[in-house]
């Protein structure tokens, strides 16, 4: 039975995720999408806004500075999608709360540097993150609770062209449903 | 600057700024011709309103950005030719012109106009070709691309591509925008507006849709826009991301990279949506497919290699051949018209450069500087490549002629332009 529910909170889960209306584009007036321009890892298009402060930072995990599951980024060298050694701990942090938590959901963001083309760029941040899917899975993580997407090079959280923002843009971001 | 004269300055823009702005048209400057530009002198036609509203400063406009034309000043010619028969060879021999354009504009009692126009060659003193049109006041810049489509096919040899459209994406601050615009940057209109990311527009083969990749949903997910009515489908919107549209030739499929089975790898499937076939499997990275002109085989980036290098799918067969060897990033393969090659980008000593590729002799040649020269989108009559780079930290667009020789830049003032697509030939 209580398999049965769980199969009824992923299904649910999923239905909001792929029910959730694209957003109505038109052709004059400003734009009708949701505004994210300061940072990746807030999404803006759920219901529960951006912050879960509300509550105290002490009462979220995911919120508390002090966790490391507040620790949402994974960096990746120049050209690499081979996750390196010092983040095993925080994919681990999030593939135990995941695996706890079992109505846990995440999209794994994949991004990319500024240079190359744009369309291998989505490739090269989707390999990114589908590593770190990877890592989470072996470690117990169910593959449905993970989505992977990349936003290749066109979402960079530093708009420098320099070396420090590059390092800053080759990354996947954690991101919790609902978040 | 000041501070306040600085925020004096913000505010008046800000004032100035209209409510809905229209899109800000593109200017076309050329940065290097043809050393053998042909020399043409383009008369004003009789009754032509003088000016922007004419028909010839448009035609002259056309032939002259090609850089495979220099127009010749028809003043001082007495009296001035309207017709074949008026065109005396040896006055304009004298002013160094090889070609002479002469016409006129009357008007019909059902309130249309009569367009004539000629072309003389003068140098073996023979008329190449001569039209009449019956047209709208409104349908003279219209008109105007298709006798400079003509005339730049009668003496080049290669079809004009005065009368075709681009399509590309704006980004101002947050605001991005799929606009689509004469090939002269003249007209643009806004397609979709949006506060998220878009990338890969498509035209569909007949010049009626659009495919593109639209972040809007917090993901890449390829849709597709009728441009008459506005509608538009997500056509790959799968676990994941969906990126990387491309027509067949028919119209009919898209090839698309999805996720959605692990890793980035090519699919085929219907343009309205639905039904995506896998056409091959690979460990790595595939995506950037483009159909060849025949439809028999598609042009692809793959990592299989270990570095993004172009390779070849037969379709019928499932054949894979390698296509680049030369350097470590070899990406956005665009096949020409003619099926003989193809147009990508080459990565060299960090420098990205627009380069061809032959496909017989396997020759490549470099064609522009960089250093971040991307997105390659070719003319439907093979002869122009326009691609996006970047000038002083702002994307613009620029073209380059198949053969390297003319180049130009199209500018939007306060603009980050980028993704370019060149539309097909209209449709009679």
């Amino acid at each position: 039975m209580k398999k049965i529910l769980f199969a009824f909170a992923i299904a649910a889960l999923l239905a909001g995720c792929s029910s959730q209306p694209t957003a109505p584009v038109d052709d004059k007036s400003a734009s009708t999408t949701t505004t994210d321009t300061t940072s990746t890892t807030t999404s803006g298009t759920s219901t529960s806004g951006v912050s879960g402060t509300a509550t105290g930072a002490g009462a979220n995990p995911l919120k508390d500075p002090n966790n490391i599951l507040s620790k949402r980024s994974v960096y990746f060298e120049f050209d690499s999608f081979v996750v390196e050694e010092q983040y095993k701990p925080l994919i681990q942090a999030h593939a135990r709360y995941m695996s706890a938590t079992r109505t846990a959901k995440v999209t794994l963001q994949g991004n990319t540097d500024e240079r190359g083309s744009r369309e291998y760029n989505i490739a090269l941040g989707q390999r990114r993150a589908d590593a770190v899917k990877r890592m989470m899975t072996l470690m117990g993580v169910q593959d449905v609770a993970i989505e992977t997407v990349s936003f290749g090079k066109e979402k960079p959280r530093r708009e420098g062209h320099d070396e420090a923002s590059w390092t800053e843009n080759r990354r996947v971001d954690i991101i919790y449903f609902g978040e | 600057m000041p501070r306040s004269l600085r925020l004096a300055f913000v505010l008046a823009a800000l004032i100035l700024l209209p409510v809905a702005p229209a899109p800000a048209q593109l200017t076309i400057e050329i940065i290097g011709g043809a050393g053998t530009a042909l020399p043409i002198a383009i008369v004003p036609f009789e009754g032509e309103p003088a000016g922007p509203a004419g028909i010839t400063g448009t035609v002259g406009a056309d032939l002259a950005r090609s850089g495979l034309f220099k127009l010749v000043d028809p003043e001082g010619v007495r009296p001035r030719p309207t017709r074949i028969e008026d065109v005396q060879a040896a006055a304009w021999r004298a002013k160094g012109a090889d070609a002479v354009v002469v016409g006129s504009a009357r008007p019909l009692p059902d309130g249309r106009v009569e367009v004539r126009f000629a072309l003389v060659d003068v140098v073996k003193q023979t008329p190449l070709v001569a039209m009449v049109y019956s047209v709208t006041p409104a349908q003279f810049r219209v008109t105007a691309h298709k006798i400079a489509d003509i005339i730049y096919e009668k003496l080049t040899g290669d079809p004009g591509i005065f009368s075709t459209r681009i399509a590309y994406i704006t980004k101002a601050g947050t605001r991005y925008q799929l606009q689509v615009a004469d090939a002269d940057g003249s007209d643009p209109q806004g397609i979709v507006t949006s506060n998220e990311p878009m990338l890969s527009p498509r035209w569909s083969p007949d010049g009626t849709r659009i495919a593109y990749v639209s972040f809007e949903s917090k993901k890449p997910v390829v849709y597709v826009q009728n441009l008459a009515t506005g509608a538009r489908t997500a056509v790959a919107n799968f676990r994941g991301s969906n990126s990387s549209p491309a027509w067949s030739p028919d119209g009919r499929t898209l090839a698309v990279t999805l996720t959605k089975d692990g890793g980035s790898q090519i699919y085929i499937m219907n343009a309205d949506g639905g039904n995506p076939q896998r056409v091959m499997s690979s460990p790595g990275i595939d995506t950037e497919a483009t159909f060849t002109a025949d439809g028999k085989s598609l042009l692809f980036t793959s990592d299989r290699g270990g570095s993004p290098q172009i390779y070849r799918l037969t379709l019928g067969s499932g054949a894979v051949e390698r296509l680049t060897f030369d350097g470590s990033y070899n990406v956005s393969p665009r096949p020409f018209p003619d099926g003989k090659g193809f147009a990508f980008v080459r990565r060299d000593g960090g420098k990205f450069q627009i380069a061809v590729q032959d496909f017989a002799s396997r020759q490549v040649q470099v064609l522009t500087a960089g250093p971040l020269d991307e997105s390659p989108s070719v003319a439907p009559n093979g002869k122009l490549i326009l691609y996006a780079n970047e000038v002083g930290g702002r994307g613009i667009l620029a073209a380059v002629s198949s053969d390297g020789r003319v180049k130009q830049r199209l500018v939007a003032p306060a603009t980050d332009v980028r993704e370019p697509a060149w539309g097909p030939f209209p449709r009679p």
